[in-house]
């Protein structure tokens, strides 16, 4: 290794604009950096702030033809990539600088196998056979911890979970020993678990290699872990620049102080609320889900019979006291969302769901719409989950319409009254939903949500597509509203951080079964199920100095829950482990 | 989602909040939507006031309508589009075709549209049997050779102008439901709907309210494109003889009686064709305005 570091990339007064409606913007303001051999560069910021464009200025794949840059260079080594055309660009893409997107679904191609995509790149670069492509291929397999590479390389990406795909994705990246990486949210689509492992893998096959890697991040966390620099961004504009410790230690710059503040931190203490005394399992309970079952049937064959069976949901049982919140945490596919749904009366189940202490499954059409008035639902998506072409005024009120309260004048005194309450002004309720940011239209959802006076809310991931600023603001407006109102949360996140933060109780779901369930501070200071212990430890730390050498591994993937017919699944026990902590046995 | 490059600024910044401006008072401010809606305007009242507008009959063969060798004769101060094989005045049996063909092309549209919505929204929001069956049915439909399927209702029926409208309608909804059904499919899985039905709103709001206001801007373009679709096929029908029955004239059979000649004497397939290509075209400028119009994405660009 050189003593002094070598620049491999340097940016200097790069300007991206993009032309708009309103003439062209700057999307990156003269952003100037260095890249060394072997170092581990992290560009912070918030969506918006120009992050993900400057990946793509340096990859050369701005968004034609409205992006562009404008002004500065970007030589890597002695080449300005700035000035190459498409046909030399692509010579030095995937060669010399890889590039790993964050949604592996949908960055491998779906109809070609792993191995043909994998050696198309080998041999697009290099003279190799297609025989020693191929062992290329398995060689690069192997090294992002690929069991049975020779295998993989006839399988298509459907065929892999998330994190495999990643994998592959960093395999392809990697293939080449490019001089450098840059990996956009490369963890941003994963489950927590997983995304302990792909970070792994990448700080390690960078101290193989000695790449360097530009890492894009949102997620202060990955940073502390990760980063040997850190760039926080915001507009487009560099806010601060520095040696991760002192950022972290010493952030000079107030955005990077109000950003790390926001962060949600797990175990610190920090953002904690004070445990609070909530009578629990009364029978005042505002929902009851006694051995709640949801199972969606797969068809298969010619005449389309029911073969095989997704367990989504396997025996969950558990109740929500007025004024409480309680968390269902797990990771993607554990049927945390679909217990969720069964209660808001989105899916078919069995079981019993008892609202307000009246059962679900023995009402008439009518009297269930009366009692659906109790259970409100937030979504994940605040772009999804509003109807484009109504204004979100209307959407307020139609929950109003619909169960017939209120007269018009009264009705749209309640909406702007509820408007100023999530912290919108009633002038904004003459306007559609893409004119609001992100923050901004999970408020709109929020004040829908209490428009009927629910004594239920339940929040599906309702915090995890929104920036950490606009997230932390988003959570005291919950705990507000729950102090006023008096509502019960049911909160469903993956987010251990958040959950932390915001909950009375908790229950832990895996495979469709509750693993573990007590107070807030019974999981987290006394975790006694492993599982919960891993995802607890998988949650990266904001805080460079507790930087671990090793993450939390999962042994192996997450087993599917789809089974075949007559193969159920065995239940758990769940123990009282003291004080109503109660914890699924050991098998 | 929002692209990276979506500005961070809070929603009033960028757009104050305009009042409910009328439909109609923003088409009219288009200038291609205008035209659109100054040529419909030129047909319609070219077919309603076509007596007053040419002093000859539509189906009067003029003695003086036809050279010395009987060829018709082209455009000029008598005859101001020319005359057809028969020596009838091309002019006269424009406007009187218009009112064919109008008819045609809006009742035979509409109706095909309202068939193809109902079916295609009722299969793609119910599924279950329901839909199965509704969809192969317009499977089979598609697959029937719509020409001989409307010369067998045809010769079931006594033609006439408004059984030909309906014997179009009935061959042409099928594209229509096929595109509507596999739209509402994927409106039905997107998350708002779920959220309406966790407010506890009913099938019939979920359709009208949230459904049919996304499915406009695909029902506007197929109105506008069946309506040249619509117009041709009555003249093939009137050209095998089961569609408006001669001597009526519609902008189709003028073109089917004369194409025969269109080099000799060519006006006679160019005029009406001309006419069938405005008012396609005209339908298609007002529509694609509506469809902007009716965007709330589209708000505020002009």
């Amino acid at each position: 290794m050189n003593s002094a570091p070598k620049t491999i990339l340097d940016i200097a007064n790069l300007s991206v604009s993009v032309r708009g409606e309103d003439g062209e913007r700057e999307v990156v303001s003269n952003l100037s950096l260095t890249l060394a051999r072997g170092e581990t560069l992290c560009i912070a910021g918030e969506s918006g702030s120009g992050k993900s464009m400057t990946a793509l200025a340096i990859m050369q794949l701005l968004p034609q033809p409205a992006a562009r840059i404008s002004s500065g260079k970007i030589r890597l080594g002695d080449t300005d990539l700035a000035d190459l055309d498409e046909r030399r660009m692509r010579r030095i893409r995937g060669d010399r600088i890889a590039m790993i997107f964050q949604e592996p679904m949908t960055s491998l191609n779906p109809v070609l196998s792993i191995g043909r995509q994998l050696t198309e790149s080998i041999e697009a670069h290099t003279s190799l056979s297609p025989a020693e492509a191929r062992q290329r291929a398995i060689e690069a397999l192997k090294a992002v911890r690929i069991s049975e590479a020779e295998s993989r390389l006839i399988q298509f990406p459907h065929e892999l979970s998330g994190g495999m795909r990643q994998r592959v994705m960093i395999a392809m990246a990697l293939a080449l020993e490019p001089d450098v990486l840059i990996a956009d949210e490369p963890t941003t689509a994963l489950d927590v678990t997983v995304q302990g492992e792909v970070l792994e893998l990448l700080r390690d096959l960078q101290r193989q290699h000695g790449t360097s890697v530009i890492l894009i991040t949102h997620d202060m966390g990955v940073v502390a872990e990760m980063a040997d620099r850190v760039i926080i961004m915001r507009h487009g504009r560099m806010v601060e620049e520095g040696k991760t410790p002192d950022i972290f230690a010493r952030p000079q710059a107030d955005y990077t102080r109000e950003l790390l503040a926001a962060v949600p931190r797990i175990g610190s203490g920090v953002g904690r609320q004070k445990s609070r005394h909530v009578e629990t399992a009364t029978p005042a309970s505002v929902a009851l889900v006694k051995d709640l079952h949801v199972r969606f049937d797969l068809r298969g064959g010619v005449f389309g019979r029911v073969t095989r069976r997704v367990h989504a949901v396997e025996g969950v049982s558990f109740s929500v006291a007025p004024n409480e919140t309680l968390a269902l945490v797990g990771e993607s596919g554990c049927g945390k969302s679909t217990t969720a749904k069964a209660l808001a009366g989105l899916v078919p189940y069995s079981g019993d769901i008892i609202v307000g202490g009246r059962n679900l499954s023995g009402l008439g059409r009518d009297e269930r719409k009366a009692v659906r008035r109790d259970v409100q639902m937030i979504f994940q998506d605040p772009f999804a989950s509003l109807d484009p072409r109504m204004r979100v005024g209307d959407l307020v009120a139609e929950p109003l319409v619909i169960h017939g309260i209120a007269s018009r004048e009264e009705r749209s005194q309640r909406v702007a009254a509820l408007f100023e309450r999530v912290g919108l002004s009633a002038d904004q309720m003459e306007l559609y939903p893409h004119e609001f940011s992100g923050g901004q239209r999970q408020r709109v959802c929020i004040a829908r949500a209490l428009a009927l006076r629910p004594k239920l809310i339940i929040a599906d991931e309702s915090v995890s597509a929104l920036d950490v600023s606009v997230q932390a603001r988003v959570l005291d407006l919950l705990k507000e509203l729950q102090r006023e109102f008096g509502v019960a949360y049911l909160f469903i996140s993956h987010d251990m951080a958040v959950v932390e933060n915001i909950s009375d109780r908790v229950a832990v779901m895996y495979l469709g079964q509750i693993v573990e369930m007590g107070t807030r501070d019974q999981v987290f200071s006394n975790p006694r199920h492993p599982y919960t212990r891993r995802l607890i430890e998988a949650v990266p730390v904001p805080d460079p100095a507790r930087r671990r050498s090793r993450f939390a591994r999962l042994d192996q993937e997450i087993p599917s829950a789809t089974r075949r017919i007559g193969e159920a699944p065995l239940k758990l026990a769940l123990q009282d482990v003291g004080n109503g902590h109660l914890v699924a046995a050991d098998r | 989602m929002t692209s990276p490059i979506a500005p961070d600024l809070p929603a009033t910044a960028r757009m104050p909040a305009k009042p409910r401006a009328g439909v109609w008072r923003r088409l009219v401010k288009r200038r291609l939507a205008l035209l659109g809606l100054v040529i419909v305007a030129i047909v319609v009242s070219g077919a309603v006031l076509a007596p007053w507008l040419t002093g000859y009959d539509p189906n009067e063969q003029m003695f003086d309508g036809l050279t010395i060798e009987g060829s018709p004769l082209p455009p000029d101060a008598k005859f101001w589009l020319g005359t057809d094989l028969l020596g009838r005045d091309l002019l006269t049996r424009i406007l009187y075709g218009a009112r064919t063909s109008l008819i045609i092309g809006i009742v035979a549209n509409g109706v095909a549209l309202f068939i193809g919505t109902l079916v295609g929204v009722t299969a793609g929001y119910f599924r279950g049997w329901i839909g199965s069956a509704l969809m192969r049915f317009t499977d089979l439909m598609m697959a029937f050779p719509a020409l001989l399927l409307a010369i067998c209702l045809a010769a079931v029926f006594q033609p006439s102008l408004w059984i030909v409208a309906l014997v179009i309608a009935l061959v042409n909804w099928v594209q229509t439901a096929r595109v509507i059904y596999t739209e509402t499919s994927s409106l039905a899985e997107r998350e708002f709907i779920d959220a309406e039905r966790t407010i506890g709103a009913g099938a019939p709001r979920i359709l009208f309210r949230h459904i049919l206001p996304h499915l406009l801007p695909t029902i506007i373009v197929w109105g506008t494109l069946g309506i040249s679709t619509t117009v041709l096929l009555e003249a093939t029908l009137s050209f095998l003889g089961i569609g408006v029955q001669p001597p009526t004239a519609s902008w189709g059979n003028i073109i089917f009686e004369n194409q025969t000649y269109f080099q000799a004497a060519p006006w006679l397939v160019f005029f009406p064709g001309a006419a069938i290509l405005a008012l396609a075209l005209a339908f298609n400028l007002i529509g694609d305005a509506l469809r902007d119009i009716l965007d709330p994405m589209q708000r505020g660009r002009a």
